[in-house]
């Protein structure tokens, strides 16, 4: 299919506004018409997740850009980088490699990209209005922008999302277009307790199973009707982003596109409902751990990076008490300027917390070379962990992530546990 | 006899085809150092894709399968050509950077399930028209 393109579009790609605008005007338009979208169509903003370091050629690319003028056109906000530039945690790269991480990360701000370096621009400020389209990268951060904000983008990958931020153009299909957000299933948790419905645990582990449930097609959950915060759907949304292709999902009652189960669905009935049990719960439960015994060498959490709120609930779970075992709590500068305007950086690292700012403990070697066993409250952590950083992991609350750290063993506090 | 395939990365390559048993996550799959089969509980684990006429029965998608790809073109680790049963934006995008790169980029062609299969191990010349021809041996 050919790609109908406004005058100002080819003039762009023929390099009316530079070399640089032009390679990212092509780019879009090629993408466009490998995945068949009849036009570009113009958005309002961009978060990028291209100054990960995975090798030298995404440098050289994002040099080239920076060499040929190219400029995001639109707010553009970047997601974590291999460093952490702000010096709160060491980051164990070396030599040659940590200097092309940098060089990564400068070339992107380069670009006029506002050096955010975070995985949850949603809650530094980043909010894209409802029904609005944008290119978004980061699965969590995608699932979240299109379920509970409401706004419209696909999954961007690598290159294309700076590319459509230069260009201020994305191509014209799939999550773009209402037809293809409507949702085609339904996982009806009413079946669930109310008192788990309604705790921070289940929502990580309800994110993981429904993962799985959906693959890459578009669901609605039944049942969440009044338990859901914003820090919970995040916790569920990236979870479900991780076990599964998820980039929107709708929550009854709750996410702005699902007034109503019904509105969810788009009037037409579901291809199929899946009834989710207690022992449909317990096995996702189960899976997000993969370690055994009561060993727990380090506790991560902030995957997404943590919310003001949820410092505050790891400050007043902690209390005075010191942890034996390092506490890596992962956050963007938005967070990291709040505690230290109010004294509170230097009061949780006294008490064994490390900041992780800019970046986080499973996309590069943060965490103690030694190894061991990881525990967290985050299904995406638990989910990425193992792989990319050899540790084994122990799944919990954020109450049992604290008191484990505290003691220096496992320790299960939670009533999901009994 | 020729077959007429869909050039999505237009390009010519000669070689023989070699189709992965089961899908693959380019990201986490494959060492995008040396073009080797990383993926511990993958079927082709070990095997080097690097200048193969690589089948890929599907992908399983990761938003850095691209960063994979053009780091194995730049690297010299690519394969020959990608013959592909649906196009997958994420890891193609890694060929169109490689041209904006002014790399030279092996090229991608879509054919149906029955013709990949049937490639296996045949010796093929693929034409800029996305016409794949078997070869005789040699």
């Amino acid at each position: 299919m050919m790609v109908v393109l406004t005058a100002a579009e080819s003039a762009a790609a023929a390099g009316a506004h530079g070399d640089g605008a032009a390679t990212a005007m092509r780019i879009v338009i090629e993408a466009a018409r490998l995945m068949g979208a009849p036009r570009l169509i113009p958005i309002k903003s961009a978060h990028i997740d291209g100054a990960l370091y995975h090798g030298d050629s995404g440098v050289l690319f994002a040099e080239k850009l920076v060499a040929g003028g190219a400029a995001v056109s639109v707010p553009a906000s970047l997601n974590v980088g291999s460093l952490d530039l702000t010096g709160c945690a060491r980051v164990r790269l070396e030599g040659a490699t940590r200097d092309m991480a940098r060089r990564l990360m400068r070339a992107y701000e380069a670009m006029g990209c506002a050096p955010t370096w975070t995985c949850a621009p949603y809650q530094a400020g980043r909010r894209p209005a409802f029904g609005t389209d944008v290119a978004w990268g980061e699965s969590n951060a995608v699932a979240f922008c299109n379920s509970v904000l409401g706004a419209r983008t696909n999954r961007y990958g690598d290159f294309l999302d700076i590319a459509c931020a230069i260009a201020g153009r994305a191509p014209d299909y799939g999550l773009h277009r209402p037809e293809n957000r409507r949702a085609t299933f339904v996982a009806d948790v009413s079946g669930l307790s109310a008192a788990l419905r309604d705790s921070d645990i289940a929502f990580p582990v309800l994110g993981a199973l429904f993962g799985r449930l959906a693959g890459s097609a578009v669901g609605v959950i039944d049942g969440l009707q009044g338990c859901c915060s914003e820090d919970r759907l995040k916790a569920f949304g990236a979870a479900a982003a991780s076990s599964g292709g998820v980039g929107l999902f709708h929550v009854a009652g709750e996410t702005p596109e699902a007034p109503t189960l019904a509105a969810a669905l788009g009037g037409a009935p579901p291809a199929h409902v899946v009834p989710v049990t207690p022992a449909m719960l317990a096995e996702a439960l189960a899976s997000l751990s993969t370690a055994t015994g009561d060993a727990v060498d380090a506790v991560a959490i902030g995957s997404p990076h943590l919310s003001l709120g949820e410092i505050d609930a790891l400050d007043r779970l902690l209390g005075e008490r010191k942890a034996v075992r390092p506490i890596y709590a992962c956050a963007g500068r938005h967070v990291l300027g709040a505690i230290e305007a109010d004294g509170r950086r230097a009061a949780l690292e006294r008490r064994g917390v490390t900041l992780v700012i800019d970046t986080c403990v499973v996309v590069t070697p943060i965490l103690p070379a030694a190894g061991g066993a990881l525990m967290t409250n985050s299904g995406k952590f638990a989910h990425y962990a193992p792989g990319n950083t050899g540790y084994a992991v122990h799944y919990g609350s954020l109450a049992d992530c604290v008191e484990s750290a505290v003691a220096g063993r496992l320790v299960r506090i939670d009533p999901l546990w009994r | 006899m020729a077959l007429k395939a869909e050039a999505l990365i237009p390009g010519e390559a000669r070689g023989r085809v070699c189709v992965l048993r089961a899908p693959i996550s380019f990201w986490g799959g494959v060492d995008p150092r040396t073009g080797d089969v990383i993926d511990a509980r993958h079927p082709d684990r070990g095997l080097n894709i690097a200048g193969v006429i690589l089948g890929l029965p599907g992908t399983i998608g990761s938003s850095s399968a691209s960063s994979v790809l053009l780091e194995l073109v730049h690297a010299g680790r690519a394969p020959a050509a990608l013959l592909v049963v649906e196009p997958d934006a994420v890891l193609l995008l890694g060929l169109i950077v490689a041209r904006e790169m002014g790399w030279p980029r092996p090229p991608a062609i879509r054919c149906d399930a029955a013709a990949l299969a049937g490639l296996h191990g045949r010796r093929i010349a693929i034409g800029r028209d996305g016409t794949i021809t078997p070869l005789a041996e040699p």
